[in-house]
């Protein structure tokens, strides 16, 4: 077996808020192969974007802290790394790209600015060579006209375009592992479709590893290899997509699977629904943090000390009572 | 047939948008541009588009939260179109909305009792013990606990937010909802919980939706037939299940197979549309459509196609119309 690009273990972060200490990932352990894609779905508040956050050092200051757990990235331990030299790992070796591209851009420098200067940071090219480089990128990210919108602002962008420019930043000095948070999400359906076309183009001509965080099923089942199920903080799930889509063991996984309306359902039939809601962070029960939505729960669901069981080697479930299911 | 519950009929918004120099010229945003639709009683009319395509806008027109430019909104055989303030608020029990944020839509500094309240004491129904009664009677019905009356809308998750304003929309028993985006900020798990109750509140009812949505899934599932809107316009409209199997119009084609399927072993065959979707303040020429479409021809930017039956009850305004 190749060894992982990214081997996350025990990862634990903490925020302080004006309620006391909330655990946002709890234990959340993964590995990534180089080129491999890892999906990470789970709905909001259940930690994805912190585990992400956490992997780039982008953490909010100083209220979120790793509390324990490693980043190995290449033999390296990022959560121990200081920030110089998260720096320059960041945009070089990994990079990001957030969900709401009007945010994630400058709105006062133009987009041609904005992408030299990632290369001017990471790289010795000349101010024309970086220039050559931008324009190179935004082609290859398929803007027309890219000359011309090196000289424009984000607001005079659509939507798509400004996704297209953002991932266009985030690939420019052609990173190892590219982490999309929810890329998609604030785009429409048939931009969404053109922008995750992009992606998995880029991914294949750069040979990079891509960890795709989202909450929706559709989006992981069609661009990823590995899913990591996440509910309350904790990973429930971890498996091949197969395993997840067609063998799901954890009650959570199942439920969210059955109650998505598929465009084959027969139409005004009722969806199956998971009762009740999310558990607070403030208020995380001991056992199973799914029990009370459960409905296979028995008495033992809420005793501390659950544990993740392996189904097979690669598909792991934190439920005491898969067997039975 | 029984007589439609709602009849739109050629209905226009534009919007003047004022641009140029000192923002002296006046151009117009043909948000919405000739609609026809019908709603029968207890039946769900699901309205499918991008953003930016008039769904909302058309939503808007028909709750006459908008003063339509031309056009005749026809409530049971009554034109609400044109009416004034006062005219209108007899109709107005008859006609409600759910939003789609329901942390904007209610308001925070009054506790749920108080937003359930206000529409008995707008129209007059009832003394303060029977509200109080109606409102318990409310929470209950959207599944919330009586305590709730007290609490006020930041105490409550997006879910039972949504609860909130369902309950809100259904407090005067209206014959009509318009349902604008209402679970797109949900998540999942709480997504179907909605579905379910609008679907059981209809059978009870007997309410008829106009369900705004832009995921074609969730729209499929809850609907008894799907309009598809593209810059202002309907492009197609069937029962939910023959859009789904017999799309005809190449916009409808391309939507429904964008949709990433939730299942790993689909290998998706994809009708990738090319760009944006153009400024509903200059649309383009002839069928709006042309720019983006697979299917254009020369022909296609000068003459407009009108919606016409490709099947039983199925229409779709489209020069090359025709079953994948």
């Amino acid at each position: 077996m190749t060894k992982p690009l990214l081997s996350v273990t025990g990862l634990t972060t903490e925020f302080q808020t004006d309620e006391g200490l909330v655990r946002a990932v709890d234990g959340v352990s993964f590995d990534l192969p180089p080129g491999g894609t890892l999906g990470i779905v789970g709905e909001s508040g259940c930690g994805k974007s912190v585990t992400a956050l956490s992997i780039m050092g982008l953490l909010p200051r100083p209220n979120g802290n790793i509390r324990s757990g490693k980043i190995h990235y290449q033999g390296e331990d990022l959560a121990a790394a200081d920030t110089t030299r998260l720096q320059r790992i960041r945009g070089n070796e990994i990079s990001m790209v957030f969900q709401e591209p009007m945010t994630a851009l400058n709105p006062v420098h133009t987009i041609g600015r904005q992408l030299t200067e990632v290369v001017a940071i990471h790289t010795n090219q000349s101010p024309d060579e970086q220039i050559r480089t931008a324009v190179a990128m935004l082609q290859r990210v398929g803007i027309p006209a890219p000359e011309l919108r090196m000289t424009e602002y984000p607001h005079q962008l659509s939507g798509g375009m400004r996704q297209r420019v953002v991932i266009a930043i985030a690939l420019i000095c052609e990173p190892r592992l590219l982490i999309a948070d929810e890329p998609t999400t604030a785009l429409d359906v048939t931009i969404q479709a053109q922008i995750l076309d992009l992606i998995s183009s880029l991914q294949k001509d750069f040979g990079m590893a891509m960890i795709m965080i989202t909450h929706d099923l559709g989006v992981i089942a069609e661009t990823c290899e590995q899913v990591v199920v996440m509910y309350a903080g904790q990973v429930v799930e971890q498996g091949s997509v197969f395993d997840i889509f067609d063998r799901p063991k954890h009650p959570y996984t199942q439920g969210l699977l059955r109650s998505i309306p598929k465009l084959t359902d027969i139409p005004k039939q009722p969806l199956d629904i998971i009762p009740g809601m999310v558990p607070s962070l403030h208020d995380l029960p001991v056992g199973c943090r799914f029990a009370n939505r459960c409905q296979h729960r028995a008495a033992e669901c809420d005793d501390a000390g659950l544990i993740v069981d392996a189904v097979t080697e690669a598909h792991t479930v934190r439920c005491l009572k898969w067997r039975q299911l | 047939m029984s007589a439609p519950l709602l009849e739109v009929r050629d209905l226009k918004m534009h919007f003047p948008v004022k641009s140029g120099f000192f923002s002296l010229t006046k151009v117009w945003n043909f948000a919405v541009d000739g609609v026809n639709l019908t709603i029968n009683p207890g039946e769900t009319l699901g309205l499918v588009g991008e953003s930016g395509c008039g769904k909302s806008t058309l939503g808007r027109c028909i709750s006459r939260l908008y003063e339509p430019t031309a056009g005749e909104v026809l409530f049971k055989g009554i034109n609400l179109a044109g009416m004034s303030h006062r005219q209108l608020l007899p109709y107005r029990q008859n006609i409600q909305m759910i939003f789609q944020d329901p942390m904007e839509s209610l308001n925070a500094r009054h506790t749920v009792g108080e937003i359930l309240e206000e529409p008995f004491l707008i129209h007059g129904i009832g003394n303060a013990q029977s509200r109080r009664q109606s409102v318990s009677k409310l929470l209950d019905t959207v599944g919330l606990p009586g305590r709730s009356a007290s609490r006020y809308p930041f105490e409550f998750s997006g879910g039972q937010r949504q609860r909130i304003g369902i309950a809100r929309a259904i407090a005067l028993k209206p014959e009509l909802i318009i349902c604008d985006e209402p679970v797109s900020a949900l998540d999942v798990s709480i997504q179907s919980q909605i579905l379910n109750l609008l679907m059981d509140l209809q059978k009870e009812f007997n309410l008829a939706y106009l369900f705004i949505a832009h995921d074609l899934a969730v729209v499929k599932h809850i609907s008894d037939r799907v309009a598809i809107m593209y810059l202002g316009k309907i492009v197609e409209q069937a029962s939910s299940n023959e859009i789904y199997h017999r799309p005809f119009h190449p916009y409808t084609q391309s939507l429904i197979s964008a949709i990433p399927i939730p299942d790993p072993h689909h290998t998706a065959t994809r009708i990738l549309l090319k760009g944006d979707v153009p400024s509903p303040i200059s649309p383009p020429s002839g069928c709006a459509f042309h720019t983006r479409c697979p299917k254009a021809s020369a022909s296609c930017q000068h003459k407009a196609p009108i919606l016409e039956p490709v099947a039983p009850e199925h229409i779709a305004a489209c020069h090359f119309a025709e079953a994948p």
